[in-house]
């Protein structure tokens, strides 16, 4: 599972692997919304949290196409399937390095792009963390329907359909947090029920998501 | 004599043939009256006037959107666990009707709330997740289409089905806890104190029922047409054979 991790890694990072594609369509979009809005920084800093969540889900979708289908094309799924890892230990490091190599950056540059929509010093702080307890339910989440749509030809915009649907407990949730600390109010119950969503989807979606790859190799 | 053997889809087709002129008639004799006693029999309401009786088709269309998905739920645990192809086609059939109750309890919603809210919509934890239950409903269907291969179709649908109902459950959840909303809580619970006066109640039950024969009638006559398609495409490939 390791070496998983690791292969797959290098294969993220490396040239064309399109690590940096999604952290780039991140940037872009959060720095389009005070384009659409407008420059008060004051409207700004408002929606700033949502507009954090919305582009940080959004490139998560993005990237979730590659995480099974180049594997699914030269066949080292099947050969990932025949392995003595059982298939829930792959899809969790196949979620693990999505989460590595897309949610990771997201948090971190985060803090940044909070700041350019005029977020405050502390308020960012509560920003980081809401995106850093709650990406990667993105990623598992997406991972499974990556494994959903992993043996079709234009499995895209299906792909998208099915996940943003799934992705609502998270993006309430995770925005609700962020919203509520920059605010002043309470966060303990949203970051505990944001935590829930994390981990329940780290429990249940490795198994769900396997049982569909295993239909689509079949 | 047992419940499974309707699984056979001949056996399946003979008894779902005959009973159902039965269940349609009877769903639109209640439906028609039920809807007939609700809006021409009972009083008005003394505060929201005679738009008290969009109530008549809202909360059974509602009703049967949100059992639907349960149905389906139940169907594709069915397919999952014992293979029987006509669960599947039912859930799969259920779908379009549970998109249209839904569709149909948004907007007399819609057309309710304007005049009473003073608003056609808002964010309120009930509709909120009425829309989300949609967007499950959308995802579903349009799985079912991608997959060209009926039975792994079915198998993937059924599984999305079950992580949809545990995601559909939070998002029911977060919704309450995002916004807490306009609608009053449950009029229609078993406990008497707080529903409806039973002047309204009893006209409501019918058109329930109606609707709930109605889903019946739906689904049965959708799972047939699933089945004779089936059965005619597997002709027309050994015809090519």
């Amino acid at each position: 599972m390791i070496a998983l991790i690791f292969r797959d890694l290098r294969i993220a990072i490396r040239v064309g692997g399109g690590f940096g594609l999604s952290l780039a369509f991140f940037f872009i979009i959060v720095i389009f919304f005070p384009f659409a809005i407008g420059p008060n920084l004051e409207l700004l800093s408002k929606v700033a949290p949502g507009t954090l969540w919305i582009g940080a889900l959004l490139a998560c979708l993005l990237s979730l196409e590659r995480i099974f289908a180049l594997d699914f094309e030269d066949g080292t799924l099947d050969l990932l399937a025949t392995s003595p890892l059982p298939l829930e230990g792959v899809v969790m490091a196949k979620a693990l390095v999505h989460w590595l190599t897309t949610g990771l950056p997201l948090v971190f540059i985060s803090p940044f792009l909070g700041i350019l929509l005029g977020l405050q010093n502390i308020s960012v702080l509560f920003l980081v963390m809401s995106l850093l307890l709650g990406t990667p339910a993105l990623s598992i989440i997406g991972t499974f329907g990556a494994a959903l749509t992993a043996g079709m030809k234009r499995g895209g915009l299906l792909l998208s359909l099915l996940v943003l649907p799934l992705y609502i407990p998270t993006l309430i949730f995770g925005a609700e947090a962020a919203r509520r600390g920059i605010e002043g109010f309470e966060i303990q119950s949203s970051i505990l029920l944001l935590l829930g969503v994390t981990l329940l989807s780290w429990a249940i979606l490795p198994f769900a998501a396997a049982s569909v790859l295993r239909i689509n190799l079949r | 004599m047992s419940f499974w053997e309707y699984a056979n889809p001949v056996k399946f087709l003979k008894l779902s043939g005959t009973v159902l002129p039965y269940f349609s008639v009877f769903a639109a004799l209640m439906i028609i009256s039920g809807l007939c006693w609700g809006f021409f029999f009972t009083p008005d309401d003394y505060k929201q006037g005679a738009t008290v009786k969009i109530l008549y088709v809202h909360v059974p269309a509602a009703f049967v959107a949100i059992n639907a998905w349960f149905m389906m739920l139940i169907a594709s645990i069915i397919w999952l666990v014992r293979r029987h192809h006509v669960s599947a086609l039912a859930a799969k059939a259920a779908a379009p009707i549970g998109v249209a109750m839904t569709i149909i309890g948004l907007v007399t919603g819609a057309l309710w709330g304007q005049p009473m809210w003073g608003t056609w919509w808002e964010w309120d934890p009930k509709l909120t997740s009425f829309l989300i239950l949609f967007l499950f409903y959308i995802g579903y269907i349009a799985l079912w289409s991608a997959v060209e291969d009926p039975d792994s179709a079915a198998d993937l649908t059924s599984i999305l089905c079950i992580v949809g109902s545990v995601f559909a459950v939070l998002s029911r959840y977060a919704t309450v806890f995002w916004n807490q909303g306009l609608h009053q809580d449950a009029s229609l619970s078993v406990d008497k104190e707080e529903h409806v006066a039973d002047v309204f109640y009893y006209p409501l039950l019918v058109v329930m029922a109606g609707f709930v024969l109605l889903f019946i009638a739906l689904v049965l006559l959708n799972t047939r047409s699933e089945i004779m398609t089936r059965r005619a495409s597997a002709l027309l490939a050994r015809r090519k054979v």
